[in-house]
């Protein structure tokens, strides 16, 4: 569909890394430098043992960075509203948005769209800065057109 | 998952009926949006009243001390710890659906892993009440985590699997919290839009956070569900291992074994499909959703059981065998005398739980009994009872008597405060079921769309029509990668 890649997994590997560092980090200074504990005469620094405790952070960390990061980059949180133009947009339909502006000719537009099989046009007007987005902002909304199509 | 539009007539339909994606909203949904039905009623409220009595038991304990329970030299572990690796092995199906299944682009996990996950998230719940509980000072439970203290400051002792148990649990639950959430998202969002009560509106509207259907967040959701089943993946391997630590890193004869791991990893993928099995065959029957929930579901998950049963009775065998090869007579004395010997205390338990969980699954190597869904639901709950007998009899009879005849431990019981605990666990299990049955859809409603055009059974019948095709066209359509 030609859509940008994602970086969010590149993200989680990042907070993956992270994570495994806290952890040995965390439990080699605990255990070596602050408070020496000996444990059946065992090393002090016991890689070993740590590797479960190392591996569940790596994956907490990673899981929750990934989570908000998601949440994030879509701007959704529980108390946000946001316009999806068609109801049906979450039910069965596949909804395509066309931004207008002043100079555009809806009239061959919506044409257009019915040509290739639209299953309805409607024209929604909305306000400016409608959306929380962030990558187009130097585009002005003015007018919505919306194309459903199957 | 792989988007493609052709797959094979030979493969049965996944999606029974004559479906659109309409009309699969339709029918999901209608439970969601029905009133509560008197069965449910009668369902929750039963299982609350359960729940209260497990509360009390709690509190009792909680008061009084654990000498409410029945523990004593040396069986200083019994039904509390049991309880918790049964709860938690259950739970290991729920990811196993999701995200192993995911992973393997498996398109009939998408019927069943709504409710597979809900399950792992309730029954890891109920697992984290018994390590909590049993604390006896549980005011201080607190004491677990590493945290800045002014006794010198005093870390935990992260050599410890007790501790590893800790992390590990935590992380579980909070994966599959956020996986189970995650892909509940666009599900959420169809509730609130078809939503016509306004308490319903904003409901759905706050819990589906804004969701759209944008194709970039579609691109970012599908990423993070890969992510997080890749990570879950491993996640449910090492959780059970982790628990199976607390036993295997220990001295003690019948415990001291390295099979435990893979033994307990496919134990608990055995007693969790056993579970989701119990859960779906009613589900499905009381919301209607059999088209969905096929019986070829039913079977495949038949099929996975027969197999880590087949797994689970090789290790006990496994186990057997070392115990008598090995020549440390303590060892071979915990399988002989406490285990196999039917004469002793513990015998029966031994045989229960090879009956139920090595010879009882081997049925569903025939095809006409894996479909059959009222054996499956009678196996279900004898594999399961099957799985708590394991875990019983690798606690107890190893411990009650180990190495030192004088301090072998009279005849452990249960208290009515432990099995009410139990009980009780029950009891918030299924209050919390039955509220995500009516409050959540129980079927991935996205995730089954996207295998709608491929598996429904209308669309199967057109799959003649791609068959024809020449390899050209054929090329030319499915060329590219959806990106899957």
């Amino acid at each position: 569909m030609g859509l940008r890649d994602t970086g969010l997994d590149r993200a989680g590997f990042v907070y993956g890394i992270t994570g495994t560092a806290t952890a040995v980090g965390f439990i080699t200074w605990a255990l070596t430098i602050d408070w020496q504990l000996n444990v059946g005469g065992k090393p002090f620094f016991a890689l070993p043992a740590w590797i479960p405790i190392t591996f569940e952070l790596t994956v907490l960390f990673a899981s929750i960075g990934m989570v908000l990061t998601f949440c994030y980059l879509c701007q959704m949180a529980p108390v946000v509203k946001k316009d999806h133009f068609n109801l049906r947009s979450t039910d069965d339909t596949f909804v395509m948005v066309l931004e207008c502006t002043d100079k555009t000719n809806e009239g061959e537009v919506i044409n257009f769209m019915q040509s290739i099989g639209a299953e309805g046009v409607q024209v929604q007007y909305k306000e400016t800065e409608w959306w929380l987005g962030r990558y187009d902002k130097n585009t002005k909304r003015f007018e919505k057109r919306e194309v459903i199509t199957k | 998952m792989a988007l493609l539009r052709y797959e094979s007539q030979v493969r049965p339909a996944l999606i029974e009926g004559d479906k659109d994606y309409h009309q699969v909203t339709e029918d999901i949904c209608r439970p969601v949006e029905a009133r509560p039905t008197k069965l449910w009623w009668i369902g929750f409220l039963f299982s609350v009243l359960v729940l209260c009595f497990g509360i009390l038991s709690v509190t009792m304990e909680v008061i009084y001390g654990t000498g409410q329970w029945n523990l004593h030299k040396t069986v200083g572990w019994g039904w509390d710890i049991t309880n918790f690796v049964w709860w938690i092995g259950i739970g290991h199906a729920g990811t196993l659906i999701s995200a192993i299944l995911l992973l393997f682009r498996q398109g009939w996990r998408t019927g069943v892993n709504r409710a597979a996950e809900a399950m792992t998230i309730f029954a890891v719940i109920c697992a984290g009440q018994f390590p909590i509980w049993h604390m006896g000072r549980v005011w201080v439970a607190f004491f677990t985590l590493p945290y800045p203290n002014t006794r010198g400051p005093l870390w935990v002792n992260f050599n410890s699997p007790l501790l590893w148990d800790v992390f590990a649990i935590s992380t579980y639950f909070t994966v599959s919290l956020l996986f189970w959430y995650t892909g509940l998202l666009p599900d959420l969002a169809t509730l609130r839009d078809r939503a016509k009560l306004k308490w319903r509106k904003m409901f759905y509207g706050v819990a589906a956070f804004g969701w759209t259907g944008s194709t970039k967040h579609w691109q970012r959701h599908e990423t993070l569900a890969l992510v997080l089943a890749g990570l879950s993946t491993p996640l449910v391997l090492s959780v059970h291992t982790i628990v199976s630590f607390d036993f295997a890193t220990s001295v003690v004869p019948g415990w001291h074994t390295t099979i435990f791991p893979p033994y307990f990893v496919a134990g608990a993928i055995f007693s969790g499909f056993a579970m989701v099995q119990t859960l779906l065959v009613v589900t499905r029957k009381v919301l209607a959703l059999e088209e969905y929930i096929t019986i070829e579901h039913i079977d495949v998950m038949n099929k996975v059981i027969v197999l880590t049963g087949s797994i689970v009775g090789i290790a006990y065998l496994t186990e057997l065998f070392m115990a008598w090869y090995s020549h440390v007579p303590y060892e071979w004395f915990a399988f002989r005398q406490n285990r196999v010997n039917l004469f002793s205390p513990y015998g029966w338990s031994y045989w229960i739980m090879m009956g139920c969980n090595v010879l009882s699954p081997q049925i569903f190597w025939f095809r006409k009994m894996r479909r059959s869904l009222m054996l499956t639901f009678f196996m279900s709950i004898l594999i399961n009872i099957g799985m708590w007998f394991e875990r019983f009899v690798i606690i107890v009879t190893s411990i009650y008597r180990d190495y030192l005849p004088s301090s072998w431990a009279t005849y452990y019981r249960p208290t009515i405060w432990e099995v009410g605990f139990y009980m009780g666990t029950f009891g918030l299990f299924f209050t919390c079921y039955f509220l995500f049955s009516k409050f959540f859809p129980v079927i991935a409603l996205a995730e089954i769309k996207h295998i709608l055009k491929r598996s429904g059974e209308n669309y199967k019948e057109k799959m003649d029509e791609v068959e024809h095709e020449k390899v050209e066209e054929f090329v030319e359509q499915h060329g590219h990668d959806h990106g899957a």
